[in-house]
């Protein structure tokens, strides 16, 4: 049940303002006096992938980090199905920088896969799957174990699930690490250069796992990464970062086929270079 | 000078080194292991209410001398029984050290796995306990055990506010019967039949730990 982008036009009729399940409103975000994110503006739509690209230090993962609550603003407010995020509501109905417990609840929207995959090394494949929908979620263990065991299947590692993460490859703990996060029923799902920590031959079985949870689920997802035939195939959308501005945005195969910014070019090429 | 007086003085000697110089660190390390990690969990809260507390009171613990601490703890809860007040005063004194041991031991974890568990909103608390400090225990075992060992030579400190412990019990047998040098290298041997094995032991682990 592939999920077309929504149409903000179309959802516009319901009680929320917009579509955008994803919302950065002049978002600014320094560390010390460098200035990564400089009042930064855009949306993301329910069920929408959106790959972002740029160069190092273009302030990607930055961008991600804020999302999973790892960093937070200096100015401007992030909306999450237009409840503010990054914010909270006071009781006259102003705006205030999140405390942890906003932070705590709304964070369960959104997971996260890291290049350095961050599987707990202390517990088998399975208790990493099951922690947090048994302590996060309060699902019993059996129903747990038993959807740990589907997600397992489907990243293709059905037999490995009481392996320790340091008994499998690369390739095979980020697997279970895109199991993790979605045995947590994301809305929304952060990818940050997933596969750049892998052994080449390694990064197709994980790059096509990710393609069938972009086919069979409608998770809105942004994806960081350098595998251009990947982002390609499964996004709905490129933003080009540079310096924390949005360079250029439009479909995949306007972006890598024809883009029209002469710092697109530049930077396409170069990654074309680096093969 | 008598060396058979090494023999005479042998029963009360080990008798007090079983009953008080062991029991002392055996309960005085336990005390500072789980104090120790208190220290360090606060240490790393996120409000500076609990922080800076935390350290200045660690950190004059630290620098303050154990035989100092004795006497004002000793002052303070006169009435209880003076080994109560040596061993939780050996315990206090050590957790700061230990307190030490387990930051390090913490630091060493990687912040990815603290990242892993906020993204998969694992509470707070349940990250420390089945993330971080199951990673962390392999990190302090041995340092623990350098202090545990240290603790157990600082024992006849407790003599200063009248703790019957080893070194004590061989000092009195010596005024006794004047024979000073035989009682005091029986003391000696007992700490060191006791506290090499166990050196080795640690170093043993170390090594198993990968350090
Ligand atoms: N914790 C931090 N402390 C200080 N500076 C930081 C921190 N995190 C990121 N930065 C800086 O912010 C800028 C943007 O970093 P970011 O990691 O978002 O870039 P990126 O686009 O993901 O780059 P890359 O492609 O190399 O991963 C960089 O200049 C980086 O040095
Ligand atoms: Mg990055």
């Amino acid at each position: 049940m592939a999920t077309e982008p929504a149409n903000p036009e179309a959802d516009a009729s319901a009680t929320a303002p917009s579509a955008a399940c994803i919302k950065f409103d002049q978002v600014v975000k320094r560390f010390g006096s460098n200035t990564v994110l400089d009042h930064l503006d855009f949306s993301v739509d329910r069920g929408e992938r959106v790959t972002l690209i740029g160069p190092s230090g273009s302030g990607k993962t930055t961008i991600l980090r804020l999302l999973m609550t790892l960093e937070k603003v200096n100015d401007g407010v992030i909306w999450v199905d237009d409840e503010p995020f990054s914010h909270m509501r006071t009781p006259g109905g102003q705006l205030r920088p999140a405390n942890e417990k906003h932070l705590s609840a709304i964070r369960r929207k959104i997971g996260m896969v890291f290049q350095q995959f961050n599987l707990f090394p202390n517990m088998r494949v399975l208790q990493n799957i099951t922690e947090a929908p048994i302590h996060v979620l309060g699902q019993d263990r059996a129903k747990a174990e038993a959807r740990a065991r589907e997600l397992l299947e489907m990243v293709g590692l059905g037999d490995r699930a009481d392996a320790h993460p340091s008994q499998l490859s690369g390739g095979q703990q980020q697997r279970v690490a895109i199991a993790r996060a979605l045995a947590m029923d994301p809305e929304i799902l952060l990818l940050d250069e997933v596969t750049s920590a892998l052994d080449p031959e390694l990064v197709a079985d994980v790059l096509n796992v990710l393609r069938d949870v972009a086919r069979e689920t409608d998770i809105t997802m942004l994806i960081v990464t350098h595998e251009m035939q990947f982002a390609r195939d499964v996004s709905h959308r490129v933003l080009m970062f540079d310096h924390g501005r949005i360079v250029e945005s439009g479909p995949p195969d306007q972006i890598f086929g024809n883009p029209t910014e002469e710092r697109t070019q530049r930077f396409l090429r170069a990654v074309l270079e680096e093969r | 000078m008598n060396w058979s007086a090494m023999g005479d003085a042998f029963p009360s000697v080990i008798a007090a080194f079983f009953k008080v110089t062991l029991v002392s660190t055996v309960v005085g390390t336990a005390v500072a292991a789980a104090l120790g990690l208190v220290w360090a969990i606060l240490g790393r809260s996120r409000t500076r209410w609990v922080t800076v507390p935390v350290k200045v009171v660690v950190e004059f613990i630290r620098s303050t001398p154990l035989m100092i601490q004795l006497f004002a703890l000793w002052v303070l809860l006169g009435s209880l029984p003076t080994e109560v007040i040596g061993i939780a005063m050996l315990g206090i004194h050590f957790s700061t050290y230990m307190s030490e041991v387990y930051r390090a031991g913490i630091d060493a974890v990687p912040r990815g796995q603290w990242e892993a568990a906020t993204a998969l909103s694992l509470p707070r608390s349940h990250t420390w306990r089945a993330v971080i400090l199951p990673q962390a225990v392999r990190n302090v075992l041995p340092g623990l055990g350098n202090y545990a060992i240290a603790m157990f030579k600082y024992t006849p400190f407790l003599s200063v506010i009248g703790v019957g412990e080893m070194v004590r019990t061989a000092q009195d047998y010596g005024s006794n019967h004047f024979e000073y040098p035989p009682v005091f290298t029986l003391c000696g041997l007992i700490f060191l039949a006791a506290s090499y094995p166990t050196s080795l032991a640690m170093r043993k682990l170390e090594k198993r730990l990968g350090h």
